[in-house]
């Protein structure tokens, strides 16, 4: 069954997409920008968790659940923190700017951390080898072959898209975000904080880039600073295709995005434009669908 | 109010560029060389600023078009050229020039035909995206060398081509914003809306700023080219197009005096720059992050902008 | 009338749930003064996007000049000859008083791009005609005082009149005006309305007018429509509209406000 294998990898590489298409999705709903440094944010996520293998290691020995599980809590609350002072210091102080100010300015953030952690006295441009932190075995089922690794992944993916479902429609915090991604004047009207619910919402989306950027770490040969590149863009192009500001879109896009890549890196002859097929379904989409599929076309007050 | 005696700063600045070309053997060939690279970035600055300054459409993929055009023209060079008589070199040049500009310019109408209703960051991403499919493009192609690009090119590109096309390329801008139909890009940019109530269509203008922008890129690419001799897809990629934008920032979005100076500084600066090591990239950014936070206007935005805009 | 210079027939648009406005039926004919009011909300302002081509009506026929206006796109409509001003005011900021007119000059000059790149003795002479045009609306409106000012930073009052001032310079048959006298005080009010009633003359335009200020309404307009939930309630001279108890009634409360 072949498909059936493709699919399967491509939704392991989807979850990753959509865990940092939620991120980018998120801030664009309360803020109306597209978060350049977001990317970022996953490669710190990797090398927090690089950093912190060999301590869990000595603690509770190599390739633990538990380490494991403690090394990736720790690293989303590190990125979260980090995406919480990136928008304090880079973006709050440009709230009132034409949007094409704070754009610019989130490049500039992207450039500087990607610059910064290649310098030698940081993490260095080389690619450094990621540990393994959990025991990779081949799963035979259903006549395909998968990565335990990247069961883990849909797993623990199904279960933090459950939690932002949760969060965002259960909860207090959520029902702000909702309502500052409507109408923000509104919301702060009704008594919600928005600082602290933008506050929230950069963390959250940070913590799940951290997630997807260990997750990313695990599948890739290695880690080095420009690594959160690709996949950011991808899973942009993603929170485009399903709808910017919609989550269950994000969600939606990030797995069909992978799972078409997938398919296309399997086909002789389309594979080697595998890079540019991303583009082009943005490009497709913002053409012909610009609401993305599950997004709603926004009317401009004459 | 308009330009008076345009044409006539326009011939003189080429007769200068001429002149001083000629004696240019004479002079050091490294500050001739950063000369040339000035030239070319006050193309591809000026060119951007019509696209991004004037016409307020936020491209991030100029270095797309120059590509085009750099790949172009070198490929021209290397079939036609190389081979050719001495006498018809200039003119397989300038055919060269010519021709990378005409693709990249229908590349630019590519670029601007879906891009028209999009806004602000969509519009930027689009933009982004298209420079890398074109640089893909380049780099999965043989008949542009692939990975490894294009090599030998013919080092045609003296200080008169190179002040010559700039000087042509600031006439050119200036000209079409500087009168009564260039005021439709800046209305266009202040609201398109408006624009449109007013009998200006923002589809043609937002069109042409495109394929006018794009087709000077592509020239400067084939100066560049010429210049260097080799290419490679490398150099076309996003980090490029940040380059250029960054000049246009720096010079004042739709200040065409501003944005040459911008180019002029960032271009005499790379070497210093390059020196610091592994700190440009750091530096570069915080300026990139200092500049929008305390001025984003450009360095070089004085007081208001009155109806002669540059 | 004959055939109106605007007609709309049967027109409906709706947004998603909401409709905006339902079977409106109006007709302007040329150098007429007609008024559009109704209270907040009425469509009003949908009525004149729909005019001027910013919406498409999802039922009926809109024709100007005997043809129709549908599928046609805002620049379009403003080269046919309609021209308009906007609830909240729409200038050019990066522009100054002089130039503000000037782009929207050109909609009758052809060949423009060519012309500004040539630039052979055409060129000059079509600039100075520009000139002496721009300068002429200027100065009826009194503002050539100020051409080189940046249009954003004139006061309020002046702003107003000078985007009216921009829509004549496209050479319009119809203008539409959305509130122009909004936060004029009554002199300035007094002012407009004298000014309107010479620029309908001079130039020989219908007026189409929204307003809220009914001085000004009953002051100047021949005819009335009244707009309540998108639907005409109403329609005659301002006598008539004034006695409509159903215009009464929707404007029930409203009335002592703007009286």
């Amino acid at each position: 069954m072949h498909w059936l294998q493709q699919l399967v990898n491509g939704l392991a590489l989807g979850s990753i997409y959509a865990l940092i298409a939620l991120g980018y999705t998120m801030v664009y709903g309360v803020l109306r920008f597209i978060n350049f440094a977001h990317s970022d944010v996953l490669m710190l996520g990797a090398y927090s968790a690089f950093y912190l293998a060999p301590r869990m290691e000595a603690v509770f020995g190599p390739q633990s659940a538990v380490g494991t599980l403690f090394i990736i809590i720790a690293a989303a609350a590190i990125c979260a923190v980090i995406g919480i002072l990136i928008e304090l210091l880079a973006y709050r102080p440009l709230r009132n700017r034409p949007k094409l100010t704070v754009l610019i300015t989130a490049i500039g953030v992207s450039l500087f951390i990607e610059f910064t952690c290649q310098h030698g006295a940081v993490f260095g441009a080389d690619t450094k080898a990621f540990p393994k932190l959990l025991p990779s075995r081949e799963l035979h089922f259903a006549g395909i072959e998968m990565a335990s690794n990247d069961l883990l992944v849909l797993v623990l993916t199904a279960v933090l898209l459950f939690a932002m479902w949760f969060i965002v429609q259960r909860t207090k915090i959520g029902m702000a975000i909702r309502a500052v991604s409507f109408n923000e004047k509104a919301a702060a009207l009704m008594g919600v904080n928005v600082n602290r619910v933008i506050s929230f919402t950069f963390g959250l989306g940070s913590a799940l880039a951290a997630v997807a950027g260990i997750f990313y770490a695990m599948r890739a040969p290695g880690i080095e600073p420009l690594m959160g590149v690709q996949p950011g863009v991808r899973a942009f192009i993603a929170a485009v295709l399903g709808g910017i500001g919609n989550l269950p879109g994000a969600a939606l896009g990030g797995l069909l995005l992978g799972v078409l890549e997938t398919v296309a890196g399997g086909i002789p002859g389309v594979s080697i434009y595998r890079d540019g097929i991303a583009f082009a379904i943005l490009i497709l989409i913002l053409i012909f669908r610009p609401a993305g599929l599950l997004g709603r076309a926004v009317i401009e007050k004459v | 109010m308009m330009h008076v005696g345009a044409k006539r700063s326009l011939l003189g600045a080429i007769l200068i560029a001429v002149v001083v070309s000629l004696l240019s053997a004479q002079f050091n060939r490294y500050y001739r060389d950063v000369a040339i690279d000035v030239a070319i970035n006050i193309v591809l600055a000026v060119s951007l600023n019509l696209i991004n300054g004037h016409t307020g459409q936020f491209s991030l993929g100029h270095a797309g078009f120059m590509a085009v055009g750099g790949y172009i023209a070198a490929k021209i060079t290397l079939v036609f050229g190389v081979a050719a008589a001495a006498w018809s070199q200039p003119l397989i040049f300038l055919g060269a020039l010519l021709t990378g500009g005409i693709v990249a310019a229908l590349a630019g109408l590519a670029v601007g035909v879906p891009s028209l209703r999009l806004r602000g960051d969509y519009l930027a991403i689009v933009t982004l995206g298209f420079g890398e499919i074109i640089r893909v493009i380049f780099q999965t192609s043989e008949t542009f060398g692939a990975a490894t690009g294009l090599v030998a090119i013919p080092k045609w590109t003296t200080l008169g081509w190179g002040f010559g096309v700039a000087a042509i390329t600031v006439y050119v801008v200036g000209s079409l914003v500087n009168s009564t139909y260039g005021r439709g890009f800046l209305a266009v940019h202040d609201d398109e809306i408006a624009a449109g109530a007013m009998g200006i269509n923002p589809v043609r203008y937002k069109v042409t700023a495109f394929v006018v922008g794009a087709f000077f890129a592509g020239v400067a690419g084939g100066l560049f080219a010429h210049s260097k001799t080799t290419l490679s897809p490398t150099g076309f990629d996003f980090m490029k197009s940040i380059d250029i934008v960054v000049m246009v920032i720096l010079g004042g979005m739709g200040n065409t005096v501003g944005v040459i100076i911008a180019a002029v500084l960032l271009t005499a600066v790379q070497e210093p720059l390059r020196a610091l090591g592994p700190l440009r990239g750091i530096v570069f950014a915080l300026i990139i992050i200092v500049l929008m936070m305390l001025r984003p206007q450009g360095l070089f935005s004085f007081g208001k902008k009155k109806g002669a805009n540059a | 009338m004959s055939t109106p210079l605007l007609e709309l027939k049967d027109v409906t648009i709706r947004f998603g749930g909401l409709t905006a406005i339902s079977a409106f039926d109006l007709r302007i004919g040329d150098r007429e003064l007609v008024g559009l009011i109704g209270p907040n909300g009425a469509g009003k302002t949908t009525a004149f996007n729909l005019i001027t081509g910013v919406y498409q009506p999802t039922e009926g026929a809109i024709h100007f000049a005997g043809r129709t206006t549908l599928g046609h796109r805002p620049h379009q409509i403003a080269k046919r000859g309609i021209a308009r001003t906007f609830q909240n005011i729409r200038l050019f900021g990066s522009m100054d008083v002089f130039d503000n007119v000037r782009t929207a000059v050109q909609v009758h000059r052809p060949h423009g791009i060519r012309d500004a790149l040539v630039r052979m003795a055409g060129f000059r002479r079509g600039e100075k005609d520009v000139e002496k045009h721009v300068m002429e609306l200027l100065e009826i409106f009194g503002l050539h005082g100020q051409r080189d000012e940046m249009a954003k930073s004139l006061p309020y009052g002046d702003q107003r009149r000078l985007e009216i001032v921009r829509a004549l310079a496209t050479r319009p048959k119809l203008l539409l005006l959305d509130e122009p006298a909004a936060g004029m005080n009554p002199t300035e009010k007094i002012e407009l309305m004298k000014l309107i009633r010479f620029v309908q003359g001079k130039f020989g335009l219908a007026v189409l007018l929204v307003e809220h200020d009914m001085k000004v309404v009953m002051g100047i307009c021949e005819r009335i429509a009244v707009l309540d939930y998108g639907q005409k309630i109403g329609e005659g001279t301002p006598a008539e509209i004034q006695k409509n108890p159903k215009v009464i009634a929707a404007y029930l409360g409203q009335e002592a406000e703007h009286a």
